[in-house]
């Protein structure tokens, strides 16, 4: 016991001696969590369109104005050549290309059906898709508004209708940054946990300081615990001002408990540690350390559900994330923040992760070697 | 000249020996392609949905049915009654609840009007408006084969085409983002530590006091690395088009060239962090926050420039890799030529530069 304490000293000591790493570390969670939330808003708005009105009558003006009318479309061009609308496109000026037909407004009227053509930049798929569907919605409300000024509609419906009544739990307002900012905790302390455990035990190796440990009657385990205890504890100081900065700046209150947080950020931090340890022994340099743990974080991270929804995944990368403590913990996140969920809910989260924690731990221990 | 080429055969042992490292750096470009192309998609599919039917009748089950067969949807639960909706969303199990009113049936054939209510997660916006149009087109499919095929006057029909992109297929988006995330992580990050080393276990002192010129001893450095990557930028490009199917549309020669281009801007950067930072651990931080973030966030690839504040699209033009995707997107997908692109090969040339002549002049040849 009283080796750990003085093992624990000495870490701590070295982590607050190096000003550069520690500044680094409270600089990182305001940085990411004051700019990420701000530029990864993938909400689609502001899609630009540009409309090629070959008809100019009424009913084309109308339709363009109820296009502009709403906030997902700014008109970047109202032109009556297709060719000049496609250099929009080229140029990434429009995303969208609406074609007006010459005579829409007698066909409408006359042959009862008329057509229009829609061109889409797809290379962005997303917005491509929603873009399309707001524009197509907008064009059927249009529609429908034609319909009525020609037909009387009767007040009884002739034919069965079923409504449609849609609602938006956790986050009625549909806040982009609500969805981000608890992934983006997540991603903060797995990235100061995993980084700064991979180098640690690396560097003692390269500077050699390594060996006068393993003189020492030091076990093997108190020497992992030694490494583990500091960082484990800055990892909630940065989850804490995390917390605190995503207060502040968005206004996120956690719905459930902070200590269900607390609780499984610590287990989590454990599993992510002992990886990061675990990479430390096997590393020879900092070089190799920093890449294999940033090869690692990368996969976890991207696969993690941050982005984009593990449901959709192939299966072989779904059946990955079930070994992915970072996909357990932004999943948790989510719904402790903006769900209220409970311990209970996530029971098998936990235990899930605390298992991870016990098996990298546990293989780091194994897998530092006091001889040469 | 022969000095210089034994300094660059020390360099490429240094990177030879380290098998580890090797592997990763090839290793990387593959996975990355790999997660990209294939697991990450915004596409909403066999998403968790749960069904609340407090009518049991023919109707419901038949709208059940019909969303069932839908690839979009995974019925994986029956909520029996209105307060297990709560645990069942709390407990992370649905996305999207379908809520049928008692006696749904006898309203929608007597009264001509029924009620569906969808319930979705909205703790993820974008997944939740997709699956509530999803939703409500399955429902309404099933409406119209109730009424019959009645064609309905003043229609007006839109005809829809997918530009450069047919398939709306994500790695489009992706290959190029991939190549300015690979190309960083090899040039930038990897020159600026292996510089640092030198300097922090002492050998730089011993290349310093040699009668070569120092900016031989850096620009012997980047050798080995630019080759790297220029395999990599191979590999990039031949798995994007044979495994992934992205055709390159526009100019090779141009393509390879522009990537080049690249290679040593980012080169460049990676010896200005090794002219600042003293430790390897310092260089790495300094990487990873002042190149990698804004490369992912800021370069367009990940997330849209035009969503972000006006004060962020403002940083982002100081994003090398922001120009370098615009070059490469509209390069190898809309297959424009240079003369679409010349402003901005120019910008980044610009960049490199003064990169270059920033570090050069930081660049210290004595230890202090």
């Amino acid at each position: 016991m009283r080796a750990l304490l003085i093992l624990l000293e000495k870490e701590f000591r070295q982590v607050f001696r190096n000003p550069a790493i520690l500044r680094m570390m409270f600089m990182m969670p305001a940085v990411q969590l004051l700019i990420m939330p701000l530029a990864a808003d993938y909400e689609v708005k502001n899609v630009k369109i540009c409309v090629v009105d070959y008809d100019h009558s009424s009913y084309s003006q109308k339709l363009v104005n109820k296009i502009t009318s709403t906030d997902y479309f700014t008109l970047v061009d109202y032109t009556d050549s297709y060719e000049k609308a496609l250099t929009y496109v080229e140029h990434d000026e429009a995303d969208l290309v609406l074609q007006i037909p010459s005579s829409f407004e007698k066909n409408l009227i006359r042959e009862d059906e008329v057509s229009l053509f829609l061109a889409i930049n797809a290379i962005n798929g997303v917005k491509a898709n929603l873009g399309g569907a707001y524009l197509r919605s907008i064009i059927g409300d249009f529609n429908r508004d034609v319909r009525l000024e020609w037909l009387q509609l009767p007040r009884h419906n002739p034919q069965p209708v079923i409504t449609i009544a849609s609602i938006n739990w956790y986050n009625p307002l549909m806040n982009y940054r609500f969805f981000m900012v608890p992934g983006i905790l997540v991603i903060l302390v797995t990235m100061v946990g995993a980084f700064l455990s991979a180098l640690n035990i690396v560097k003692e190796k390269e500077i050699g300081t390594i060996e006068q440990i393993n003189v020492t009657p030091i076990r093997k385990y108190q020497f992992i615990l030694g490494k583990l205890i500091p960082f484990w504890v800055l990892g909630l100081v940065v989850l804490t001002i995390g917390l605190l900065i995503s207060w502040i700046a968005y206004g996120i209150v956690p719905l459930g408990s902070i200590l269900t947080i607390y609780v499984f950020a610590g287990v989590f931090l454990i599993s992510i540690l002992g990886l990061g340890l675990l990479v430390s022994t096997l590393a020879n340099t900092q070089q190799q350390a920093m890449l294999l743990s940033f090869f690692m974080m990368m996969i976890f991270i991207l696969l993690g559900g941050l982005y984009t929804s593990i449901d959709s995944m192939p299966m072989w990368a779904q059946i990955f994330t079930k070994f992915n403590p970072v996909s357990y913990f932004i999943e948790v996140m989510r719904m402790v923040v903006l769900k209220g969920s409970t311990l209970y809910d996530i029971r098998f989260h936990l235990l899930k992760v605390l298992i991870f924690g016990l098996v990298f731990n546990g293989l780091a221990v194994l897998n530092y070697h006091k001889r040469s | 000249m022969k000095q210089f080429i034994f300094f660059v055969r020390k360099e490429f042992l240094h990177v030879w020996r380290d098998r580890r490292t090797m592997l990763i750096l090839f290793g990387m470009p593959l996975m990355q392609i790999l997660i990209f192309g294939f697991a990450l998609t915004n596409e909403v599919k066999n998403t968790r949905i749960g069904i609340l039917d407090n009518a049991k009748d023919e109707t419901t089950q038949a709208i059940i049915h019909q969303l069932e067969a839908s690839r979009y949807f995974d019925i994986v639960e029956n909520i029996p009654s209105n307060s297990q909706l709560e645990p069942a969303f709390q407990a992370g199990a649905i996305k999207l609840a379908v809520v049928f009113p008692e006696n749904f049936q006898e309203q929608l054939l007597h009264n001509n009007a029924a009620t569906v209510q969808l319930i979705g997660d909205a703790t993820d916006p974008n997944t939740a408006n997709t699956l509530i149009n999803y939703a409500s087109a399955v429902i309404i499919d099933y409406q119209n084969g109730l009424r019959g095929q009645v064609k309905l006057p003043y229609s007006i029909n839109t005809e829809m085409r997918m530009l450069y992109n047919p398939q709306l297929k994500g790695s489009y988006n992706f290959v190029p983002g991939v190549m300015a995330m690979v190309l960083m992580l090899v040039c930038a990050m990897m020159t600026s530590i292996s510089i640092v080393r030198e300097k922090e276990m002492g050998t730089m002192e011993v290349i310093l006091v040699s009668p070569i010129v120092p900016i031989r001893v850096i620009i012997a450095k980047m050798v080995p690395y630019f080759i790297l990557s220029a395999v990599n930028i191979g590999s990039i490009l031949l798995l994007s088009v044979f495994v992934l199917e992205v055709p390159i549309q526009g100019s090779l020669i141009l393509l390879v060239a522009e990537c080049l281009l690249f290679t040593i801007t980012v080169l460049a950067l990676g010896l200005l962090i090794s002219s600042i930072a003293n430790s390897q651990q310092v260089a790495m931080l300094i990487s990873l926050m002042g190149l990698f973030l804004p490369t992912i966030m800021l370069s367009g690839f990940m997330f849209p420039i035009e969503n972000m504040p006006v004060p962020l699209q403002v940083v982002s033009n100081v994003v090398p890799a922001k120009w370098f995707y615009y070059i490469v997107k509209n390069i190898m997908i809309k297959g424009v030529g240079f003369e679409h692109v010349w402003k901005e090969t120019v910008i980044l040339t610009g960049m490199t530069v003064f990169f270059m002549v920033v570090s050069i002049r930081k660049f210290k040849t004595r230890l202090e």
